[in-house]
Formats: C-alpha cells, sequence, structure tokens
C-alpha cells in the first residue's frame, strides 16, 4: 500500500487555542479512512487542513508537515488552487452554489479554463452518474439546485466535487443533515468512489465509520488517540478512552 | 400616576412626532404635485427656456442632470465596487482597515458645499477641466462614494461564508469565487446602492455650484468639457433669482427634480425589500 | 484560457481592488489638501485670531475685513435651533419605530423617512420660502420671514431622517434580554423603554446627535435661500443671519480666483471641514462604543 498522505508532528492553532496536537498519521492510496471523536477533537480542523482552507481565518497557524505524495503542501511554491483542485472537500451542510444543477457541476472545470462544451457535458453525465445522481436528474439539469432535496443536494456536491478530478476526497460529516435513507445513498457512492480516489471521512456516527471505512481514527482532544483496522478498532481497541467512546460512554 | 396611562401617554406623544415627520413628507410631496403638474407639458419638457427663464421649457437642464448623473455613476461604481470588494473580502483587522473605514465615515459627513471648494481647486484650476461635465462628476463621484461603499458592503456581507468555501475547495481562485459566485449573489444589494447614488447625484447643488452648473446655457452639451444647466441649479436660479415669474413654473420644475430623485429611490427601496426577502 | 495570462489578469485585479479599498484614505487628504492649498493664502493678508474671531465681513470692501464670527454665530444659531428641535422628534420617531409600531407600519414610516432624506436640498429650500417663510413672518410679526428660526425648522427636517436611521439602529441592537429581563420584572413596555432601553442606546443616541449636527452645519442650499443671508451677530433666533456654507455658496461665484477673497472662502471651508470632521470622529466613537 502507498502513502497518499502523512503528517509529521503537525500542530495546529486558533490564536493561542491548540486544535491539534502533534499528530502524526499516513493516508494510504484508495483506501477510506474514517475519523471520529467527540465533538471538539479537532477533527473538521486536521480534515481542512489537507485542502488549505483554514487559510481562511485569520488566526490559524501551524508548524510540522502535511506531505501528499511526499510534497508539504504548506511549503512555498505550492498553488493552494491547484491543490483545492487535487483534494476535494464535500461539506456538512450541503452546499450547493446558487445556481442550476450544470452549473454547479462545470463550476470547477470552467475556473481551469475549460470552455469546450461537449466536454463539459460529459463531464457532467460522468460525475452525476458516479455519484448516483443522473437518473434522478437528467432531465432537468437546468433546475436551481437549490430546489432539489437534501439528499441530492449532497450528492450534487459529490458530483461537482469529482467534476475536477480530484485525487483525494473528504468528507465532513457528510451525513449531518440528511435522513437515513438519503444518507445510505451517499455512502452507497463513498464506497464506491474508493476504487479511484482516496478518501478521508470525518463522522460524528460511529456507525457510518464501522460501514464504509477501511481504517478508523479516533481522535480526542486534538490528539488521535488510535489508528486501526475498522474491525479492530470496534471490537478490540487497544486505548480504554476509544473503548469508552465507541461504546457511547461519552462523545 | 398609574403606569398603564403613563404608557399610554408616552406613547401617543411618540406617534404625534412620528407622524410630525412623515406627514411634512406627504405634504412636500403633494404641494409640489397640485402646484407643478399643470405646467408638465412637451414643450415644458423638450423646449429650450426663452424671455430669461420665464418660459419656454428645461429641457437643457434635464439633458444635463442626465449627462452629468451618467458621468458621476461612470466613475463612481467601479471604484465604489472594489473598496467595498477589498473591505469584505480581503482587509484584515488592522490599523489601515480601520483608517480606510473612518474616511469613508468622514467622506460621508464632508459637508457638500466643501466638496464643491475641492472639486473646484483640484478639477477646475489645478487639473485645468475648467467648469465642466468631468469636472463635475469627478466631485460628485467622490461625493456619493461612501453611499455605493457601503451599501455594496452591506451586500457582500450578506452572502454566506459558505459559498465562497465551496468555491475555494473546488479549485476556483479567490478573484474567480468573488466574481462568479459573490457578485452574482450581491448584485441587488449593490445596485440598490448604485440608485441610492443616483438619486443623491441628481440632487444635489452644492457641489455643482462652481464646478459644472451653467446659470443659463440654452444648448445641449457636446463634450464632456463643455458646461450644463442642471436642474437643481435651475431650480435655485428660478426660484430665488428671477424676479416675476410664474409660480407654476417654478413648481413644475421641482416637480421634474423630486419625481426624478423619488422614482429612483422608491426603485431602490423595491429592489431592497425584495432582494432582503430572498436571502 | 492561458493560465500565465489569467494569472497576470487576477493580479492586476486584486492591486486594482487593493488601490480602490484605500482610495478613501487618499480623497480625504486630497480634500483637506486642497483646502489648505488654496485657504492657508489667506493667512498672509489677515490673522488667524482676526479671521476667527473678527466681527465685520465686508470682503469686497476697500479694505476688505475677514472676520467669520458673525458668520460662525449664524451657523451656530441656525444649527441649535435645528437641533433643539429635531433631537426630541428625532428620537421619539426612532423608538416608536424600533419598538412601538406594527410591522406593518414600520416598513412605510422607515421608507418615507428615507424618502424625506432623498429630498434635494434645494427643494427643501424652496417649499421654505414658499410656505414656512410667509408663516414665520405672520405668526410671529416679523418685517421678514427670512429668518434663523425659519432655517432651524427646515433643517430640523433635514437632520432628522440621520437622527432616526441611527438612532433605530441603536435600539434595534440592544440584546433582547434587556427588554425581557425588565418585563419578566413587572415592568410596562414604557417604564422599559425609559428606564432601561433608552439608557442602553445611549451612546447610539449621542451619536445619532453627533451626525444630525453634522448634516445641519454642513447643509447649504435650503439654509441659504431661507435664513436671509445678512452677515451680522444675531440677537435673537428672529433676525435674518448668514451661515459658513451660504458664504461660500453665495460668493465663490463671484469671488476672483486668486485674490483674497477667494482665499477667504476656501479659508472657511477648512474651518467646516475640521468642525464636521471632529464631530464624525465623535460620533464614530460613540457608535463603536456601543458595539461593545
Amino acid at each position: 500500500m502507498t502513502i497518499k498522505i502523512k503528517t509529521n508532528k503537525l500542530n495546529i492553532y486558533y490564536g493561542d487555542k491548540q486544535a491539534v496536537k502533534s499528530l502524526d498519521i499516513e493516508i494510504y492510496n484508495n483506501e477510506i479512512l474514517g475519523i471520529i471523536g467527540p465533538a471538539n477533537s479537532g477533527k473538521t480542523t486536521f480534515l481542512r487542513s489537507l485542502n488549505r482552507l483554514n487559510d481562511l481565518s485569520p488566526s490559524f497557524s501551524h508548524d510540522g508537515e502535511v506531505l501528499i505524495d511526499g510534497v508539504d503542501i504548506y511549503s512555498k511554491g505550492v498553488d493552494v488552487n491547484s491543490l483545492r483542485k487535487r483534494v476535494g472537500m464535500v461539506f456538512a451542510l450541503p452546499l450547493p452554489l446558487p445556481m442550476s444543477i450544470y452549473e454547479n457541476i462545470v463550476y470547477g472545470p470552467k475556473r481551469q479554463g475549460l470552455t469546450d462544451k461537449k466536454k463539459l457535458n460529459e463531464i457532467v453525465e460522468a460525475s452525476l452518474k458516479e455519484a448516483y445522481l443522473w437518473d434522478e436528474v437528467k432531465d432537468r439539469l437546468d433546475l436551481q439546485a437549490m430546489r432539489l432535496s437534501g439528499g441530492q443536494q449532497q450528492r450534487l456536491c459529490i458530483a461537482r466535487t469529482l467534476a475536477v478530478e480530484p485525487e483525494i476526497i473528504l468528507f465532513d460529516e457528510p451525513s449531518s443533515g440528511l435522513d437515513p435513507i438519503s444518507t445510505a445513498r451517499v455512502e452507497e457512492a463513498m464506497v464506491k468512489l474508493k476504487e479511484k480516489y482516496t478518501i478521508v471521512l470525518v463522522t460524528n456516527h460511529t456507525k457510518q465509520a464501522a460501514r464504509v471505512s477501511s481504517r478508523v481514527a479516533f481522535f480526542l482532544m486534538g490528539e488521535m488517540i488510535e489508528i486501526d483496522k475498522t474491525d479492530r478498532i470496534f471490537t478490540n481497541p487497544k486505548d480504554s478512552r476509544t473503548e469508552g467512546y465507541i461504546s457511547g460512554k461519552f462523545g | 400616576m398609574n403606569p398603564k396611562l403613563a404608557q399610554k401617554i408616552a406613547f401617543i406623544i411618540l406617534l404625534l412626532a412620528t407622524i410630525l415627520v412623515i406627514v411634512p413628507v406627504g405634504m412636500i410631496v403633494v404641494i409640489i404635485v397640485v402646484k407643478g403638474a399643470p405646467a408638465i407639458n412637451w414643450e415644458f419638457l423638450l423646449a429650450m427656456p426663452s424671455k430669461g427663464m420665464r418660459a419656454g421649457g428645461i429641457f437643457p437642464a434635464i439633458v444635463g442632470t442626465i449627462y452629468l448623473v451618467a458621468a458621476t455613476i461612470l466613475f463612481a461604481i467601479p471604484v465604489g465596487v472594489f473598496s467595498a470588494i477589498y473591505l469584505v473580502e480581503y482587509a484584515r483587522e488592522n490599523l489601515l482597515t480601520r483608517m480606510v473605514k473612518l474616511a469613508i465615515i468622514n467622506l460621508a459627513g464632508v459637508p457638500s458645499i466643501v466638496y464643491g471648494l475641492f472639486g473646484l481647486g483640484l478639477f477646475v484650476i489645478f487639473l485645468g477641466f475648467g467648469p465642466s461635465i468631468i469636472a463635475g462628476a469627478l466631485t460628485l463621484a467622490i461625493m456619493i462614494l461612501p453611499i455605493i461603499i457601503t451599501t455594496s458592503k452591506e451586500a457582500l456581507d450578506s452572502v454566506p461564508r459558505s459559498y465562497r468555501e465551496a468555491s475555494l475547495a473546488l479549485g476556483a481562485s479567490k478573484w474567480q469565487t468573488i466574481r462568479h459566485v459573490v457578485l452574482p449573489s450581491a448584485l441587488p444589494g449593490i445596485l440598490t446602492g448604485i440608485i441610492l447614488g443616483i438619486s443623491r447625484a441628481a440632487g444635489e447643488t452644492a457641489p455643482i455650484l462652481f464646478t459644472v452648473a451653467a446659470f443659463y446655457l440654452p444648448r445641449l452639451p457636446r463634450t464632456m468639457f463643455d458646461q450644463v444647466m442642471v436642474l437643481p441649479y435651475h431650480l435655485f436660479v428660478v426660484s430665488t433669482q428671477i424676479p416675476n415669474i410664474k409660480t407654476e413654473y417654478t413648481y413644475a420644475t421641482a416637480l421634474v427634480l423630486v419625481g426624478i430623485v423619488l422614482i429612483a429611490n422608491l426603485a431602490a427601496i423595491i429592489l431592497r425589500s425584495k432582494y432582503r426577502k430572498k436571502i | 484560457m492561458n493560465i500565465k495570462f489569467r494569472r497576470f489578469s487576477e493580479f492586476l485585479i486584486e492591486k486594482a481592488i487593493f488601490l480602490s479599498g484605500i482610495i478613501s484614505i487618499l480623497f480625504v487628504v486630497l480634500i483637506f489638501a486642497f483646502l489648505l492649498k488654496e485657504g492657508l493664502a489667506l493667512f498672509k493678508y489677515v490673522s488667524v485670531k482676526d479671521f476667527i474671531f473678527g466681527a465685520e465681513w465686508y470682503p469686497i470692501s476697500e479694505p476688505p475685513k475677514f472676520g467669520i464670527i458673525s458668520l460662525i454665530m449664524g451657523s451656530v444659531w441656525v444649527t441649535a435651533g435645528a437641533i433643539i428641535i429635531s433631537v426630541p422628534i428625532g428620537i421619539a420617531a426612532a423608538i416608536y419605530i424600533s419598538e412601538i409600531a406594527p410591522r406593518k407600519i414600520r416598513g412605510i414610516l422607515k421608507s418615507g423617512i428615507e424618502m424625506l432624506a432623498a429630498i434635494p436640498s434645494v427643494v427643501i429650500g424652496f417649499i421654505g420660502i414658499t410656505t414656512l417663510v410667509p408663516l414665520v413672518k405672520n405668526v410671529f410679526g416679523l418685517s421678514t420671514g427670512l429668518t434663523a428660526l425659519s432655517g432651524s425648522i427646515m433643517l430640523a427636517f433635514m437632520a432628522i431622517p440621520t437622527i432616526v436611521s441611527i438612532a433605530e439602529d441603536a435600539f434595534y441592537s440592544i440584546p433582547k434580554r434587556y427588554k425581557e429581563a425588565a418585563l419578566a420584572l413587572g415592568a410596562t413596555h414604557w417604564q422599559t423603554i425609559w428606564r432601561v432601553l433608552i439608557k442602553a442606546a445611549f451612546p447610539g443616541i449621542v451619536a445619532a446627535s453627533m451626525l444630525g449636527i453634522g448634516r445641519v452645519i454642513g447643509e447649504t442650499m435650503a439654509v441659504m435661500m431661507i435664513t436671509g443671508n445678512v452677515a451680522k451677530i444675531p440677537n435673537s433666533i428672529f433676525d435674518p443671519v448668514r451661515t459658513l456654507t451660504a458664504t461660500i455658496a453665495a460668493e465663490m461665484g463671484e469671488a476672483v480666483r486668486g485674490s483674497d477673497h477667494y482665499f477667504a472662502l476656501f479659508a472657511i471651508g477648512i474651518v467646516l471641514f475640521v468642525i464636521t470632521f471632529l464631530i464624525n470622529l465623535i460620533a464614530d466613537i460613540y457608535i463603536n462604543r456601543e458595539l461593545k
């Protein structure tokens, strides 16, 4: 298994507050790594450091390294826009842009300078199919994306992310606003995507992590307590805190 | 006194104060419409003034106002909108930003006649434009800048942060995000500011006194460097400088001016309320 | 599109945004610089003390006199009158609109006040001449209705929209819990407003009044048309007066460029700029205090 993402002694701060503490983690190609843990454990902060969306908060600072394919993405000379193209992200709440379904999908590719109408159409079809949404919307691509149901919107956001052909996809609690049926469809899409992409999934539902991840990491108060194969974490965790969280003692 | 009774009396006083503000507004509009409307006809709107402005029409003043306002807006929009973009999207909390905000507040507070002096000193004399549309428009543009910046800023602020994140996460650059996501969402709010700016520019007199307004010039301007007659100054002239003028003529001039300004304002109010509902 | 070209054009756009962002500072500096450039020349002929405190303004007699105390007093009288009228009414209207008016009426009232703000000052002046000036003359039995009082009344109307909108923001931004706490203790709605809300909104009310003063001092056209334009220190509110602003507006047209008269009018501009700058600064301090 090749290593896709690796951090060395990663510390993340917001002002004086440390959100992630001395994190060393390796994430492999074509796996789904589930990250679980209670609120404020640094899961989302870590996730947003992988596409440098943290840069948007003025108080953000970090030290240590975040290597993707062996290159520190915080080093000088790394173009943050191309980084974000390689590392896609699906947010907690479905966030379609205020435009049509079609425009949402082609938004990324167009910004990269792609204007060929035929190519754009192909991208729309392919990415909607990959996100299991094509059949539901193929006849109404001009519809305002906001008018889709919550689950459809979230799959549209996945499709939109796929359209820029990322290598890594970050999911930030992707089903927190969805009903169980929509959640199942999103998870179905995720498992399928593993074949082509490396996926990091932050979730509040330990069961979701159990269903889809190949490995699971447990975060607590900014520290990674444990990381292991999914079945081992859930059947035989090494750390008592992991066991406590999974069995519902806290969190 | 019984608290319930005290409340009743207090509320009645507050209501009366409010009525005291609102009723005269209505009265001003009604007086101008009633006394001015009879004198309005095609000749009044489309003819040159004659007999020392006691007869004929106000066509050159209408055209002059349109040219002047158009030029003003042309100067003010890009600078104002870009300035708002800077404050919302780029500026950090530091001394420079604090100074920019203070400067905007002060631009809004500088008396209009001081703008007139400034326009005279910089554009008319120092840059040698002479009294001209361009000198007047630049002066007015700086004057309405705070209006456009403040309303545009409010519109940009109201665009959810999540739109920006979604766009950036797709690999779009900061400017692309602003250009393709933020600006389209903020457009109605920005338009409101522009219309309010138009309304203000069309009604101001003091800043144009020495920079563009002509007392009596019964022809249309040919270039940006010509002087023009302008409605608010024309109203000042006919209501104070010309003895024995028919009052309908003066009221009709006021009606045209108030009509332009209030219709623009009404449009801005409607646009804004529709837009606020949508968000 | 070529990536390099795109990067370059974005670089240019972001530079333009930055420049536009800070251009307001430049304009404030430019305005002040040009006022100084043209206005300071006066002080080769007249001392600052004689300019500010001199009682006589005879700019074109021989020798000319450039004392502006009568103009300052003109502005002060008109402004004081306008503020005495507009602050109570404006604050009362702001309370009514933000606290008492039913939701539906609130929108209409706010639009009405915005309309008032939009009416051009020259129109206010014109209406003042035709309606208010004769009224003042008849009611008080004066020889002319062109007085400081007429100016104050008209300017009060022009200041009210500013006062209402700032004061209304102040009331609006008071945390709901203040109001709820007072009501929960059994206070009536009015007691809550009078004892709690007005206190909480006080910095905003001060800021509203300051900005109202700024608006009135800077007002030009209406005041020039209504106050009679006599450059003499007024004895009462029924005297005709001339303000700083009206002097510039009325005389700049005739002043010879580069003459001492011309410089003197710019020097008045400096005085106005400094006054309004200070007023806005104070208002800004109070508005920021309210936010904390």
